[in-house]
């Protein structure tokens, strides 16, 4: 039978297509990041790293903006880990499969989809004004942790489903309870899935721009109070473009962004890889 | 001498299907009894009856009664906990925790409140000792588990089993997916255990049944067809079915 294309071609081909698809995802990847040091680097120095901006950001440095951003998702994770995980644990190991748990996983995947916009309207509306938080820390950590929630509860979820059944059996046939064993055997084993969660997360509420827009505030100096108003990087960067303040200095802090999430990626990757190899003797 | 176990009248359904029929056995303490039979009659299920494993099952229902020293365990009374401390259990995959080898012996230990680090230590090396195992991990104790061979990882799971010193340890078909070298390990340790455990022990290998019991009872489709003295059940058995298993006929 006269085929259009042999099965030897057909699978050079689909090789081709897919090892292509690879390459060019990383070329993009490594295409952006290029460009964002390319333009940023040169404005990086140890005064742009450690002094307060001047004139709106046109000279100075953006000190107060790397402490608003880890401020903010400190304030973020603090908040959404615990209610992730905990969240988690209900999910996996206590509720079966009722509507409830449906439900919560429904509301848990439509948060996920809400454009970041809605939930600085939201924060705006509910953090900053009802509750009274103002323009500060805590009005954009409590919003950012709305967004990083589904995201750390779906991961953890997942990765305390992956632990095998096996372990749970052998801790509650030696006489231990079901939070005994959630607590002694389960997470443990979870661990590095559920951090993965946190970290992806937190890059997500450190990069974040919309939803921080109308709850933070847009002060030029170091945030001590929770209640301060502060500008995390995204923001800052955001401001300095669209105003055309200093482009240069944009992309300085689009630079310092992008290593800080990079160096937060890579270091917790490689702890993560220390742990499992350890766990498991490898 | 009284019996360890007393199985009475026992039914169990999973939501429809009835899985155990009028089960009537009696163990007794420190021997080993083996329960045979073909894949799906209900010997695992049978032996997850003895330690309350099946209450995890949210259609699992039971007629009848199981003692343990001449003790209801169903009753409401009864703590789970402290049944399971009582009657262990070794699975037919070893199923080792992801932590270090001396973290799964002292496991047990911790959870049932265990907390003098020294009087940890030496529960450790003895139960390490009582499962063949001490002499091949000494010097790696804060190694994972993980890293152990097959057999090594089930006389770690024994030796995590009888840390807690319970009375009767259940193994469901502890050496099928071992080799044969480790599987006479696991043998020879049973015959050392019994002297202070009553063992109940699941398996498909009928040369392993007489190696290793002194009472065997035969499962067929959730009913036990014969039981007794193992030398007995193997060379004259009464009932015809028994005697098609044990030569091979079926199954």
């Amino acid at each position: 039978m006269d085929r259009l294309i042999s099965p030897k071609n057909s699978q050079k081909i689909m090789k081709t297509i897919f090892w292509g698809s690879g390459i060019l995802t990383i070329l993009l990847l490594l295409l952006i990041i290029g460009y964002v040091l390319y333009n940023g680097l040169p404005v990086i120095n140890l005064t742009f790293l450690f002094s307060d901006p001047i004139d709106s950001g046109r000279a100075g440095g953006i000190f107060p903006m790397i402490v608003s951003t880890f401020y903010v998702t400190f304030v973020a994770v603090v908040v959404a880990a615990p209610l992730g995980i905990g969240g988690a644990v209900y999910l996996a190991e206590y509720a079966g499969e009722s509507k409830l748990v449906k439900l919560i996983r429904f509301g848990s995947e439509t948060l996920a989809s809400i454009p970041s916009i809605v939930f600085g309207l939201f924060g705006y509306a509910f953090f900053v004004i009802y509750l009274g938080f103002g323009f500060s820390v805590l009005s954009g950590g409590v919003t950012l942790a709305l967004m990083a929630l589904p995201t750390i509860l779906r991961t953890a979820e997942v990765s305390i489903e992956a632990v095998p059944k096996s372990y749970s059996e052998g801790s509650m046939a030696i006489g231990a309870t079901k939070w005994q064993t959630i607590y002694e055997v389960i997470l443990p084993a979870a661990v590095p899935g559920i951090i993965t969660g946190i970290i992806l997360g937190m890059a997500r509420a450190m990069e974040e721009t919309a939803a921080i827009l109308y709850t933070v505030g847009a002060a030029l100096t170091v945030p001590v109070s929770i209640f301060d108003p502060a500008r995390p990087l995204p923001l800052h960067l955001y401001t300095l473009a669209t105003e055309g303040i200093s482009m240069p200095n944009a992309y300085g802090t689009a630079a310092v962004l992008v290593i800080l999430i990079l160096i937060i990626t890579i270091v917790t990757n490689t702890l993560l890889d220390r742990y499992t190899k350890k766990m498991m003797g490898r | 001498m009284p019996y360890r176990i007393e199985v009475q009248d026992l039914n169990v359904y999973f939501g429809e299907s009835h899985i155990l029929n009028d089960i009537n056995i009696n163990i007794n303490k420190n021997k080993v009894t083996s329960l045979i039979g073909p894949s799906g009659c209900g010997k695992s299920t049978f032996l997850r009856t003895l330690n309350r494993m099946n209450d995890t099952i949210s259609t699992f229902k039971k007629k009848g009664s199981v003692l343990l020293d001449s003790q209801e365990i169903y009753e409401a009374k009864v703590d789970v906990v402290e049944l399971r401390k009582r009657v262990g259990m070794v699975f037919q995959k070893p199923n080792p925790f992801p932590k270090s080898i001396f973290d799964n012996v002292a496991y047990g230990l911790k959870i049932h409140g265990l907390k003098d680090k020294e009087v940890l230590a030496k529960k450790v090396e003895e139960s390490l000792k009582a499962a063949a195992l001490w002499d091949e991990v000494k010097d790696k104790l804060e190694m994972s588990a993980m890293g152990l061979s097959g057999g090594q990882q089930q006389r770690l799971c024994i030796a995590r089993t009888i840390a807690v010193e319970p009375e009767v340890i259940l193994m469901d078909e502890p050496c099928s997916a071992l080799d044969p070298i480790s599987t006479t390990k696991i043998e020879d340790l049973i015959h050392k255990l019994k002297h202070d455990y009553t063992i109940i022990i699941v398996t498909h290998n009928m040369q392993q049944a007489t190696r290793v019991s002194k009472y065997t009872a035969f499962f067929l489709n959730g009913e036990i067809v014969e039981s007794g003295l193992t030398d007995k059940l193997f060379i004259e058995p009464e009932d015809k079915r028994t005697e098609d298993y044990i030569t091979g006929r079926f199954g």
